[in-house]
């Protein structure tokens, strides 16, 4: 599909499936699309939740409070309603998931 | 299982096997969820650890302190030292209610329980017995949680218990999962996502729990959502062994980083780690840790002879459901590959169907417990079901805009 005039490949979910193909226009589209408006703070984390993901941690509330770059409290500010689906999603990482 | 298997491997006469636990007896921890709704007795899921090792093992029923990976020696919590030459890590998790506000309170095991521990369990069918009904909310923690499936397993076998009882419109039954659904993976979502309305299951998602107010009976959010209980069936944030942490070897979960394919520890190349206490993205089921046994013996032999670690493991998981009323769904999955349709354990034989709620399958899960203290604990590998995924019989079609 098309986002931010760039043919990127997406799952079901709308959820990037190669964070090689990842810009920060097309981050700012979804990000429109998921009702989260970015700030500076909001950059830090996704860049913070893509080293992550690069390094094959997975992501977690917990993590994401201990990360030094925002706290619980402030995540949820920064992406309401389930911050760690939303902020995934902008980041180009897939979604956090059990195993159903 | 790992000494097991190595006891046939190894020569007797180069290779001594230790086993260190501090216990003497040893849970079939599947059993627990059975254990509220009288479906097992705690005399079904308990055997001696003694039973299940070859005699050539020696074994040492006390605590760990501490791995000392660089002299390769542990020590023992009676100040005795153990040098190894390769050491398996085997050490599981447990819960850790601490870790949230309000959790452990004089209200744990009267209104606020846990099921993932014999104890909790036990408490659990003790207050099931003589419960009255009201709201009662399963809930999870964060993950990574074992056995993943076993909260919404809960959340059906209740609907069951409470509809035999004749007290099911006494009980208003919620799950909440800091998850975006009890189903989070397309093909089981648009397959699954019935039983939930079909059993009367309110759903809330997204939630990650900030504390427990025993005084109003609710649980709270960071993000201000708050949800009312009577009866809180938890499952509490899921950690590693403290041994892992005073070891210096753990993540901020005192999970050991693990290399995924290998199931060698990052820290020491003579280190290995099996089951829930890696890091895996792998599911922390008890199948997993038998699926990683059979690569790392090889592995561990490799590693003795001087050889190339070459087999690895796949992130292969397999686990029956149960949804109630004498029927379960079934599972197979990997790294790679999310739950499907299909046949199971033989390509488009079966006799298991993958991904539909069948009496057969609920069969099989009872069957396992057999199969666990006879064959999985002595290391005999399980007919028709290698520890890497088969794809035969299963149905990888994608599913797009059905969401």
């Amino acid at each position: 599909m098309t986002i931010a005039g760039q043919e990127v490949s997406v799952n079901a979910e709308g959820y990037l499936t190669d964070l090689n193909q990842w810009t920060k226009e097309i981050s700012l589209e979804i990000a429109q699309q998921e009702e989260v408006t970015m700030t500076e703070k909001g950059w830090e984390v996704i860049a913070w939740i893509q080293e992550q993901y690069r390094n094959e941690i997975p992501l977690t509330i917990r993590k994401v409070g201990k990360s030094g770059v925002t706290d619980i409290k402030e995540f949820y500010a920064l992406f309401p309603n389930g911050p760690l689906k939303k902020a995934s999603k902008i980041a180009g990482i897939p979604k956090p998931v059990s195993c159903i | 299982m790992m000494a097991n298997v190595l006891a046939k491997k190894l020569p007797k006469k180069e290779w001594e096997i230790c086993v260190v636990d501090q216990h003497k007896t040893h849970y079939y921890q599947p059993g627990f969820l059975f254990l509220p709704f009288d479906i097992y007795q705690p005399e079904d899921v308990i055997k001696p650890i003694d039973d299940f090792l070859p005699k050539r093992v020696n074994r040492i029923v006390e605590s760990i302190d501490r791995v000392d990976p660089k002299t390769n020696q542990v020590l023992l919590e009676n100040g005795d030292l153990i040098a190894y030459d390769v050491l398996v890590i085997a050490t599981g998790c447990n819960i850790a209610p601490e870790e949230v506000e309000g959790m452990m309170s004089d209200k744990w095991y009267k209104e606020v329980f846990d099921f993932y521990t014999y104890d909790g369990a036990c408490a659990l069918r003790k207050k099931l017995q003589t419960w009255k009904g009201g709201k009662l909310v399963v809930h999870i923690t964060e993950m990574p949680i074992k056995c993943p499936v076993a909260p919404l397993e809960f959340a059906f076998l209740a609907d069951a218990f409470f509809t035999e009882k004749g007290m099911r419109d006494k009980v208003e039954i919620t799950f909440v999962t800091p998850l975006s659904g009890a189903f989070t993976k397309p093909v089981a979502s648009n397959k699954l996502s019935y039983l939930l309305k079909e059993k009367n299951i309110n759903i809330v998602a997204d939630f990650a729990i900030e504390k427990v107010d025993n005084e109003t009976r609710k649980i709270h959010d960071y993000g201000g959502k708050e949800v009312e209980y009577d009866l809180l069936v938890t499952v509490p944030t899921n950690m590693g062994d403290p041994m892992v942490e005073r070891s210096g070897l753990g993540d901020d979960l005192n999970y050991v980083p693990t290399d995924k394919c290998t199931l060698q520890s990052k820290a020491a190349e003579n280190i290995f780690v099996i089951g829930d206490a890696t890091n895996l993205p792998a599911s922390k089921a008890g199948s997993v840790a038998h699926f990683e046994a059979d690569v790392l013996v090889e592995n561990i032999l490799h590693f003795i002879e001087g050889k190339p670690i070459i087999y690895e493991f796949d992130g292969h998981s397999n686990c029956f459901i149960e949804t109630g009323h004498g029927k379960a769904l079934l599972i197979d999955f990997n790294y790679t590959h999310e739950p499907v349709e299909g046949t199971f354990p033989m390509g488009g034989v079966g006799p298991l169907k993958l991904l539909k709620e069948t009496r057969m399958n609920h069969m099989g899960k009872l069957a396992f417990r057999w199969v666990y203290w006879n064959m999985l604990l002595k290391g005999l590998p399980i007919p028709f079901v290698p520890a890497t995924m088969s794809l035969a019989g299963k149905d990888f079609t994608p599913i797009e805009n059905e969401l």
